[in-house]
């Protein structure tokens, strides 16, 4: 029976990863639809930003801060410079910028840093003052700190005048343009916001799975897994629905005979299993379209 | 220009000369070369493929590198395992990419635009993983993969890289031209007005899912047929030679030769392969300069702001304009 609980709380450890990337698909997803297929090379090159201040000596904190407010700052570019572009062309363009960029990522911080495996400090003590067995420190950080991101967005969402601003940009454009919202400049911020929550999943799991440049194709993969499953048009949904994956996988992977070769072929699954019978996700709304 | 193009005199010299000039250049190069050229038509037909899919059916795919080891892995398995010969094999790749695409163009059938890229995305990141499992190692090698050796020459007095490029010289030609026929059909005009409105393809009496999965199939055959050429002129294949990035190739030399093309595969195929080095040689020399597919990437995003319709379509464009100016 441990051996059920270890599995489960190192699955909402790592589901807790999964939560964070799903939350910044959806939220470019929400304010643009789009899916980013580049928000795990960005995540991947945010952790390297911060793999390179810890070089210079800063401490792990203040280096997962800067590299955080960076990715924040790069994520406004890359929408003005980017994206911007393309907002209203046909969806195979934009789902080939998103493979440029994701292209560029990956092979310049392969460049930079190279393809090697490198390790990554813990943000979090090793010793909370208390021992289990049940579930390392780092764990226990990471499922903490997803949880105080979460609510932080969840207050920054609904009780800011600027979250309030994104989410009518979002949900409806045009009145948000003419009640005085700078429709435009909220997508970039969305983009910016996204990067970030993007960086803390990166350098949450960097110390799990360690740090190279294709470190995040699978936990980018889960993530999208956990944010259809959970909705993609609701982001509480999606951090929920990351949650769900990462307990499921570790459970499949113990449980299932030949389950921990085929991880990825299982969120494959979930996606094509969601998409055919529930595409709302199980948080989600069901969208109609009028033809 | 969405539609493919009729038959003109200017447009059937230009082919034939093409096809004339393919068939002496292995006698002019190097044997490497023309193994490249080989690699680089092995990429232009799953391009191909591609490009009836998406550019003439209006459906994406981001994983034809999971129908790209299909075939490869098909036709591998045929030789090693049932000591089929080489071109034999290729039917069978061919056949069982067709299987395999027609059957992940089912429940892709409900999935529109995004969601089936998605889909796709997934297919592609968890392909790697799938034939490294060990419940298939028998038949694919696990990681360590299988071993394919060259076809031998078919004809006295060419090398076997000469014979293999004539062998997929006839392979794409052949493919192109059925492309081509396709396209002027019923069904090609079917896949078009699908991809143009589906809604009002459905009204005219049109069979969408059979014609989306037929097509899904038929894409996923050609991305086959390439692997299986691939596979020969690399002879061996394993697991992580399938990964996601193979996709990317395939997606980045569609769009560069022109997706909603058929010539603009040949295009893509020699971008694949001969690019990258061109790139390599003046990033060794300005060492300043990031990694080749870093550039690509940069110019795969340029191409889709300024010139979507690619190298093909920009030929078209220009003949067309030069025509204009003629005419007075």
């Amino acid at each position: 029976m441990d051996l059920f609980f270890q599995l489960t709380l190192a699955g909402l450890a790592i589901g807790s990863v999964y939560a964070c990337v799903a939350l910044a698909v959806v939220m470019i997803y929400q304010a643009t639809d789009h899916f980013n297929f580049a928000q795990g090379e960005m995540a991947m090159f945010s952790t390297f930003i911060a793999f390179t201040f810890l070089t210079f000596g800063a401490p792990v904190w203040l280096a997962a801060v800067g590299a955080i407010a960076l990715s924040f700052i790069a994520g406004l570019i890359i929408e003005r410079v980017v994206i911007k572009p393309v907002e209203n062309a046909p969806v195979l363009n934009q789902i080939i910028v998103f493979i440029g960029l994701l292209m560029i990522l990956n092979n310049v911080a392969g460049w930079i840093w190279e393809f090697t495996i490198k390790p990554f400090p813990s943000l979090f003590p090793a010793d909370w003052g208390f021992h289990s067995d049940l579930i390392g420190p780092h764990h226990i950080g990471v499922i903490g700190l997803t949880l105080i991101v979460l609510l932080a967005i969840y207050l920054f969402f609904r009780f800011t005048r600027v979250g309030l601003a994104m989410r009518a940009a979002a949900a409806n454009p045009d009145s948000a343009r003419l009640v005085g919202v700078s429709v435009s400049w909220m997508l970039a911020l969305g983009w910016g916001l996204a990067a970030g929550v993007g960086a803390i999943g990166g350098i949450l799991v960097a110390p799990i799975v360690y740090l190279d440049p294709n470190m995040m194709s699978g936990v980018l993969l889960y993530a999208f897994a956990g944010a259809l499953l959970g909705g993609v048009s609701s982001p509480f949904g999606a951090a929920m629905g990351g949650l769900i994956i990462g307990v499921l996988e570790n459970w499949v992977g113990q449980y299932v005979p030949g389950g921990s070769e085929l991880k990825l072929t299982f969120a494959l699954a979930i996606i094509v299993i969601v998409l055919l019978f529930k595409p709302a996700g199980i948080f989600g709304r069901v969208v109609v379209k009028r033809v | 220009m969405t539609r493919p193009n009729r038959i003109t005199p200017a447009l059937l010299i230009g082919f034939l000369a093409a096809v004339g000039f393919a068939v002496i250049l292995p006698h002019l190069v190097s044997n490497f070369t023309t193994y490249q050229l080989t690699l680089a038509m092995s990429w232009g037909v799953a391009m191909l493929g591609l490009n009836v899919l998406t550019g003439y059916n209006g459906q994406f795919s981001i994983g034809h590198s999971a129908f790209f080891a299909a075939g490869a892995y098909g036709a591998a398995i045929m030789i090693e395992h049932a000591g089929w010969g080489p071109y034999e094999a290729i039917a069978a790749a061919a056949g069982f990419s067709f299987i395999f695409g027609f059957l992940f163009g089912l429940p892709a059938l409900r999935l529109e635009g995004l969601y089936l890229a998605l889909a796709t995305f997934g297919l592609a990141v968890a392909t790697p993983q799938l034939l490294k499992f060990d419940a298939f190692e028998d038949w694919t090698g696990g990681v360590q993969g299988i071993f394919v050796p060259k076809p031998a020459p078919l004809l006295e007095g060419l090398s076997a890289d000469q014979s293999l490029y004539y062998v997929a010289l006839a392979i794409m030609v052949f493919l192109m031209v059925i492309t081509w026929c396709i396209l002027h059909s019923r069904s090609g005009r079917a896949m078009m007005a699908i991809r143009d409105n589906p809604i009002a393809a459905r009204t005219m009496g049109i069979n969408l899912p059979l014609v989306k999965t037929t097509t899904f199939g038929i894409s996923a055959m050609f991305a086959g047929i390439g692997g299986a050429l691939f596979t020969y002129s690399s002879e061996f294949v394993s697991p992580d030679a399938f990964n996601f990035f193979i996709a990317v190739y395939i997606l980045v030399g569609s769009v560069i030769g022109g997706i909603v093309s058929i010539p603009g595969a040949i295009f893509g195929g020699l971008f694949v392969v001969f690019m990258p080095h061109v790139a390599e040689d003046v990033s060794n020399i300005y060492t300043f300069i990031p990694p080749p597919w870093a550039v690509f990437g940069v110019f795969l995003i340029l191409v889709i702001y300024f010139v979507p319709f690619g190298i093909w379509g920009g030929i078209e464009r220009l003949a067309a304009w030069t025509k204009r100016k003629m005419a007075g």
